[in-house]
């Protein structure tokens, strides 16, 4: 048994070097669409191509906190309960072109335990990576185990 | 002067729907069931669902531009890009929650041409019951508009 009745990972099962299992994330424009309906970040340059290029992009790209926000999957569905993450941080390294077409892009995500604390706490290292390219700079989170 | 230190509270309480935390976990294609069904979430030992851990960027980006639109400020939106983000996550977000938004500037630097703000927003309930802290780095790239030096924009 690898979590508890309350659904959190034990700590005795966790060790510095663990892999979790690996996550393939799909981004298309309809996705960027509704993360600026949602989160009212709404600049241009994440739906607009000509204005992305004028303020110097490739084209139009991902919000930093929307690919933040899907790449969290890795770490929740690995310990279990959501709500185990008390801290989780990263930063926007690279930015993610999304083309516009059905297609879209893809964010290859891989984690490691990194640090295992003696308050129960375990840190996450997390890479995202698009184009074969890393997407933060840094990437983890910490977090609560049974 | 300098801008560092200024805080805003913001005016307005922030009512989290059941429904916001469900739209929020499809906006990030995150399809576990703690987010929409209370039931998955007690089974866990949750009193109801919980919201997804980057859940309070929306009320987050909400509070940085509270601090962008000061004109004091003087920042040029256009020019802006996030730099980094942290969640501090003290308790989870619950539907029914009233949470207020205090956005403090902890920090402005300004590198090569880069200023550089770092802004902290405080989610609390109405009973002073701290749910969240958001920490971001904000870039307004370009030649520098001397934030860091309190200088006019």
């Amino acid at each position: 048994m690898s979590t508890t009745t309350t659904g959190l990972r034990r700590a005795a099962d966790v060790a510095k070097g663990d892999q979790l299992p690996p996550l393939t994330l799909k981004v298309t424009r309809r996705d960027l669409i509704r993360y600026s309906g949602i989160s009212s970040d709404c600049n241009f340059i994440h739906y607009s191509d000509k204005r992305a290029k004028e303020a110097g992009l490739p084209g139009v790209i991902a919000h930093g906190l929307l690919t933040m926000g899907m790449v969290a999957r890795i770490v929740t569905d690995w310990v279990g309960d959501p709500a185990a993450v008390i801290d989780y941080q990263a930063r926007f390294g690279r930015p993610v072109v999304v083309p516009d077409d059905e297609a879209g892009t893809t964010i290859d995500v891989t984690a490691k335990v990194g640090l295992v604390n003696d308050d129960g706490t375990a840190r996450v290292d997390v890479y995202a990576k698009c184009e074969g390219q890393l997407i933060f700079g840094r990437c983890y989170a910490i977090v609560r185990l049974a | 002067m300098s801008f560092v230190g200024r805080s805003y509270r913001l005016p307005w309480i922030y009512e989290v729907g059941r429904q916001n935390i469900i739209e929020f976990a499809y906006a990030v294609s995150d399809v576990n069931p703690v987010y929409r069904d209370p039931e998955a979430a007690k089974a866990i030992g949750h009193p109801d669902s919980v919201a997804s851990p980057t859940f309070l960027s929306v009320l987050a980006t909400r509070s940085h531009h509270v601090v962008t639109d000061d004109p004091d400020l003087g920042l040029d939106y256009s020019r802006m890009v996030h730099g980094a983000q942290r969640f501090v996550l003290h308790r989870p977000v619950r539907p029914g929650d009233r949470l207020t938004t205090t956005a403090h500037v902890d920090d402005i630097t300004s590198r090569a041409g880069n200023d550089y703000l770092i802004l902290r927003s405080e989610f609390a309930t109405e009973e002073g019951e701290k749910v969240g802290t958001v920490v971001a780095t904000l870039i307004v790239r370009g030649d520098g508009i001397g934030l860091a030096e309190g200088k006019d924009a």
